[in-house]
This record gives structure tokens, C-alpha cells and sequence, in this order.
């Protein structure tokens, strides 16, 4: 025990953490699954189930706003409006052309993604409030299609009949855990991409504009063609996101599903979490959907507290709750360690030749 | 053809003429000192250099490459990489992430190589990671690879910003007082390593007014006043210019040392 204690001391309580994390990351990603997987057939009541999803859902809409506002550090309030084109397109493609629905979740996810373009090319040159009111507008304007638009959307009646995803004749829907198990999925593979661009040149190019965007130019990155993928791959994941909530809110969506309040649930999940980290995003999303059901009681007055806490994080842990800096040295990959060897083996045959 | 040659090159901000009609070559190989008094035009010869500002007329031709209308990125492209005199790093990006950010612009591998973890991904991003820690151990800072810039003292600081643009693989460093803020051992150790980049091969062109790191490693020196070229010559010829003596006499020398 003393052992320990001395150990925390010396290296820190984060640094021990993280390097228990890192050590038996093998055997906690193999917990994790089986009892991820195992969630569904182990009895929680209905409503949980759904807390699950909506935990599920709001993790991978906050990762796709991460990599916008904690990568390259662009800020939108306009993420229900991408939330809303997938939703829709999911929706209205098998309502009215009879496609199956994980071709229309990709579609959906597609043209939100193709949006995400377009709002992107126009707002390159716009940062902080400027930005924060286009993509506000961005979002009303969706809204207002959506109402306007009747012979596509539907109007304020909404999208109906909504069917439930099937694959292989199995039937996924809220009583089986079959939507926990898809938002699941989604989740963990946005997850794993979103570290994987992270961890790579593409990464690296996204958050050295967001530190330093003159330093970036100057390094010769791209800089708008980086913050327009950034958009594209925000507006996407957001979009699949939606083609999903378009499954599971009871076979129907309408235009007051994806107001602005969306967008700010969205941005609180971010920088509650910790902006730039992936972990966050499950954090603020679980803390996010669990206040409502915990203040129930409290009515109206939860929005009340909701702003005052928001307005606390901002003042005193403005990184949000899990963003540190990783305290472990930079991870080098297998192949790298091999080169390094390789290398420092030849310089020393060159040295002993001498 | 010349490595580096600039003819006639003017920067007009509104009625202010920052630099004005300066001409000036760079040999492969060479280290060359830019010098002068606070608000010379130093700092902005080297935005014109770079692309950051587009010149108001006058031409520079870089390895027969124009570079005049180019853009920043194409510049680094090129073969030319700054640092700058108030540092621009990435604070909280790690050391070695900041080198793997300069090497950026010679990665070959795409977004989805990235996405994918492709086995060209994982080839040249080893290389690259490697090449990032040869270069900080050259330049002093293999103890400092994974802590974060912002964490860094100021002169390693500095250094940092000096491997970052070696990462680009630049053939032309400009080099913006890279001893500013630097105590006389630390200055004295950037100084051997300045001049071990022209061993390697680098060429050097470099704003400085450490007067000793000036006159003990540059080839040449020009001399910078009021945005003009007031002289140029060998470091012995410059020490005993007198337009240069009375330029930095003259001119109030309020240069402090730590900016
Ligand atoms: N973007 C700009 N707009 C207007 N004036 C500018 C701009 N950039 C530089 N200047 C002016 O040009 C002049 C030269 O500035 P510069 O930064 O090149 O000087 P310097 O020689 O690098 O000086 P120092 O030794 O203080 O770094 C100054 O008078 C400065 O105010
Ligand atoms: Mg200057």
C-alpha cells in the first residue's frame, strides 16, 4: 500500500490512472464489450434502456461537433440543422422511395455531410461570434424548410410511419435492445475514427489551425481545405446520427424535434465532456441525459440550473470535466519502435567501423 | 541561377514605406545576417518572403522559382521555412507533434490512409515520427519529445520553432532573432548549431541582433535602416561601417532583450 502511495506521489494520481488504462487496455476493452453486449439481456426496465440510447446518440452527436469545436477550433450552433437533414433524408427515403433503411442512414449521412460543405465554404473566413451567427441562421433556416416545404417534409405534421431497421430478417427496435445495439455500434466506430484522424496527419493539421492558423499556413497546411473537412466530417456524423433518432422516436419526426435547443444540448455534451477529447464526449453526454431524468421534479426550473452549471464549468474547469492532457509519453507505433531500433543499430556498427 | 535572389523588392503599408527598393542574394550554402535597428524591416522582408504579405512591387526568385504571388504554402513547397521572432508554436500540442506538423506538407498519405490505419499510413508515419526525433536530438531536445510546448522554457521554446521548420524539409531557413531570450551559454550552443545546419547542407538567412552571434557566423551581412539597404559587406567590413554605426547609434537602440 505504502508502495502505491509512493508511486502516486512521484508520478500523479492522473499519470497512474492513465497508465492503468493504458497497460490493460487489451483486457478493459474485452470487459467493456462483453458487458456492453451483454446490457440488453440482463433486464433493465424500458426506461433505462432508452436513457442508454439517448447516452448512445448524444455521445456520437458530441464527437462529431468535437472534431469541429475541439479540433479546429470552429464553432457551430447550427448542428441540429445537420441532425435534422439526416433525420430527414433517412426518414423520407423509406417512407416515400421504399429504401432500406441503412442505405438511407448512409445517404443521410452523405447529404448532411454534403451541407456541411456548403455552409462550410462560405464561413472559411469567419471565426468566433461571426461564425456562432451564421450557423445559428444556418439552423433556423432549416427549420424554416422543414415547415415550408410541405410537399417533401410534411410540414409541422411531421415525417409518420416511420419503419423499424430490420437486417437479416431480425427486427431492431427499443423492447429487444436491437437500438441500443445500433447506436452502440455507430458510437464505437465514430469513435475509433475520430481517434484515428486524431492520431494522423489529418489531426495534427485540424488542431494546429485551431492553435496557431498563421503558424499552420506557414507549415503549408491547407488550412481552408482543412477546416472545410472538418465541417464535412462533423456535418456526416451528425447526419447518421440523425438518420438514427429518425428510427427510434416511435415511427415519427417533425420539425420541433431539432430546434436550436438541439444545437445547444449538443455544444453543452462538448464542453461539459472537455472539448478535443473522446472520452469527454461520453462523460457530458451521460451527465446530460441524466439531469433531466434526476431534477425531474424540479419542472421548468432544471433549464435554471442547467445554465448556472454550465455558466460554473465555464469559470472553473473551462477545459470541461475529463479534459486533461494526456500525462503518458506520445505513443510510438510498433512499425516506428522497429525504425528506431533499426536505426540507432546502424549508427552504432558505423560508429564501432570507425 | 541563384539560390535566393531579391531585386528591387518594395512593402508599402498605406502612406508607409516599410521596405524599399532592397535587393539582395543568398548562396546555396551560406549563412546570411539581416541586421538593423527596431523597425527596419526586417521581420517584413521575411513576411514578403514567405508569402504573408503580398509585395507592392519587385521580384524574388528562389532556385528560378518565382515567388512573388505565391502562396504561403507553395513557398514552404518550395523549400523555405521560418520561424518567428515572437514565437508562433503550437502550445499545447506536444514537442514532437509540433516537428510532425512541419512535416506535414511532405506526407504523402491520405485522410483515409489516416482514417484506415492503411500500411501506407503506418510506413511513412513511422519514418516521419522518426525523422521528428532525429531532429530533436540534433538540436538538443530529446529530453523535452513528449512534454508540451507550453510547458517548455522559452528558449527551448525557441529551438523547438527551429526543428519545426527543419521538418518541412526546407533547403532555405529564415530564421527570425532566434537567440532572443536566450541566456549567452544557451546562444552560445544555438550558435554551433546554426553552424552545423551548413554542414548539413541547410542554408541559413537570419535576423539577429546578438552582435556576437552575428559577427561570428554569418558569411555576409546586410544592413537594414528605415527600410532601406544602408550596407552590406563581409561581419569584419560591417563591425567598421560607419552608416552602420550611426544607424544603430543614431536611432534610438531601445532593443530589449527579452521580446
Ligand atoms: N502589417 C503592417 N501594417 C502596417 N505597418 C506595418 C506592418 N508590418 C510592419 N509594419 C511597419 O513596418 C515597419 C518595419 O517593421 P518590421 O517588423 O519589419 O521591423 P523589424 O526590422 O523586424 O524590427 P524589430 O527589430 O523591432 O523586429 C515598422 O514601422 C512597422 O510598424
Ligand atoms: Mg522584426
Amino acid at each position: 500500500m505504502d508502495k502505491v502511495r509512493e508511486k502516486i506521489k512521484t508520478k500523479g494520481l492522473l499519470f497512474n490512472i492513465e497508465h492503468f488504462f493504458d497497460r490493460y487496455k487489451v483486457i478493459i476493452s474485452v470487459v467493456f464489450a462483453v458487458v456492453a453486449l451483454s446490457v440488453p439481456f440482463i433486464g433493465l426496465s424500458r426506461a433505462t434502456m432508452r436513457l442508454l440510447v439517448m447516452i448512445g446518440l448524444y455521445s456520437m452527436l458530441g464527437m462529431g461537433l468535437n472534431l469541429l469545436v475541439g479540433y479546429t477550433g470552429q464553432v457551430s450552433l447550427g448542428h441540429a440543422g445537420f441532425y435534422a437533414i439526416g433525420a430527414y433524408v433517412c426518414a423520407l427515403l423509406q417512407v416515400d422511395a421504399g429504401v432500406n433503411f441503412w442505405l438511407a442512414l448512409l445517404i443521410g449521412g452523405i447529404v448532411s455531410g454534403f451541407v456541411g460543405f456548403l455552409l462550410g465554404l462560405p464561413t472559411l473566413r469567419l471565426s468566433g461570434t461571426y461564425l456562432s451567427i451564421v450557423t445559428l441562421g444556418f439552423c433556423e433556416v432549416v427549420q424554416m424548410i422543414l415547415k415550408q416545404w410541405e410537399s417533401v417534409t410534411y410540414g409541422n405534421y411531421g415525417v409518420r410511419n416511420i419503419p423499424k431497421p430490420e437486417l437479416f430478417g431480425f427486427t431492431f427496435n427499443q423492447q429487444n435492445g436491437g437500438f441500443y445495439i445500433i447506436i452502440l455500434v455507430l458510437a464505437v466506430l465514430t469513435a475509433l475514427g475520430c481517434h484515428f484522424i486524431k492520431n494522423s496527419k489529418t489531426g495534427r493539421a485540424f488542431i494546429a489551425i485551431k492553435e496557431d492558423e498563421l503558424a499552420a499556413t506557414m507549415m503549408g497546411i491547407k488550412t481552408s481545405r482543412y477546416k472545410i473537412l472538418a465541417f464535412v466530417l462533423s456535418a456526416f456524423i451528425t447526419g447518421i446520427a440523425g438518420g438514427f433518432y429518425s428510427v427510434i422516436n416511435n415511427g415519427y419526426i417533425e420539425p420541433t424535434n431539432f430546434t436550436f435547443n438541439i444545437s445547444i444540448l449538443i455544444m453543452s455534451v462538448v464542453i461539459v465532456g472537455g472539448l478535443g477529447t473522446i472520452r469527454g464526449m461520453v462523460f457530458g453526454a451521460t451527465i446530460l441525459m441524466l439531469f433531466p431524468e434526476v431534477f425531474r421534479f424540479l419542472n421548468e426550473w432544471r433549464f435554471v440550473i442547467y445554465g448556472v452549471l454550465l455558466v460554473l464549468m465555464m469559470q472553473f474547469r473551462p477545459q470541461g470535466a475529463l479534459g486533461w492532457q494526456s500525462t503518458l509519453p506520445y505513443r510510438l507505433s510498433k512499425e516506428t519502435k522497429k525504425l528506431l531500433e533499426k536505426k540507432k543499430a546502424a549508427a552504432e556498427d558505423a560508429s564501432r567501423t570507425k | 541561377m541563384d539560390f535566393l535572389k531579391v531585386s528591387n523588392i518594395t512593402m508599402q503599408f498605406g502612406g508607409l514605406f516599410a521596405v524599399e527598393d532592397v535587393s539582395f542574394h543568398v548562396d546555396r550554402g551560406e549563412i546570411v545576417s539581416l541586421i538593423g535597428p527596431n523597425g527596419a524591416g526586417k521581420t517584413t522582408v521575411f513576411n514578403m518572403l514567405t508569402g504573408v504579405y503580398q509585395i507592392t512591387s519587385g521580384t524574388m526568385e528562389f532556385e528560378g522559382h518565382k515567388l512573388e504571388g505565391k502562396t504561403p504554402q507553395e513557398i514552404v513547397g518550395l523549400g523555405i521555412s521560418r520561424t518567428f521572432q515572437n514565437l508562433r508554436l503550437f502550445p499545447k500540442m506536444r514537442v514532437i507533434e509540433n516537428v510532425l506538423v512541419g512535416t506535414h506538407i511532405r506526407t504523402k498519405y491520405n485522410f483515409f490512409d489516416g482514417l484506415f490505419r492503411s500500411k501506407a499510413f503506418r510506413k511513412e508515419e513511422a519514418e516521419k515520427t522518426v525523422r521528428a526525433i532525429e531532429i530533436l536530438e540534433s538540436i538538443g531536445l530529446e529530453k523535452y519529445i513528449n512534454s508540451y510546448v507550453e510547458s517548455l522554457p522559452y528558449g527551448e521554446q525557441r529551438k523547438v520553432e527551429i526543428a519545426r521548420a527543419i521538418a518541412t524539409d526546407a533547403k532555405l531557413l529564415l530564421l527570425d532573432e532566434p537567440a532572443a531570450g536566450m541566456n549567452p551559454s544557451e546562444s552560445e550552443e544555438l550558435l554551433h548549431f546554426i553552424r552545423s545546419l551548413k554542414d548539413k547542407g541547410f542554408t541559413v538567412l537570419m535576423i539577429e541582433h546578438d552582435m556576437n552571434v552575428v559577427m561570428n557566423i554569418s558569411d555576409r551581412i546586410y544592413v537594414l535602416d528605415h527600410g532601406k539597404l544602408i550596407a552590406h559587406g563581409l561581419p569584419g567590413e560591417i563591425a567598421n561601417d560607419k552608416r552602420v554605426i550611426e544607424a544603430y547609434l543614431g536611432g534610438e537602440r531601445k532593443h530589449a532583450k527579452n521580446r
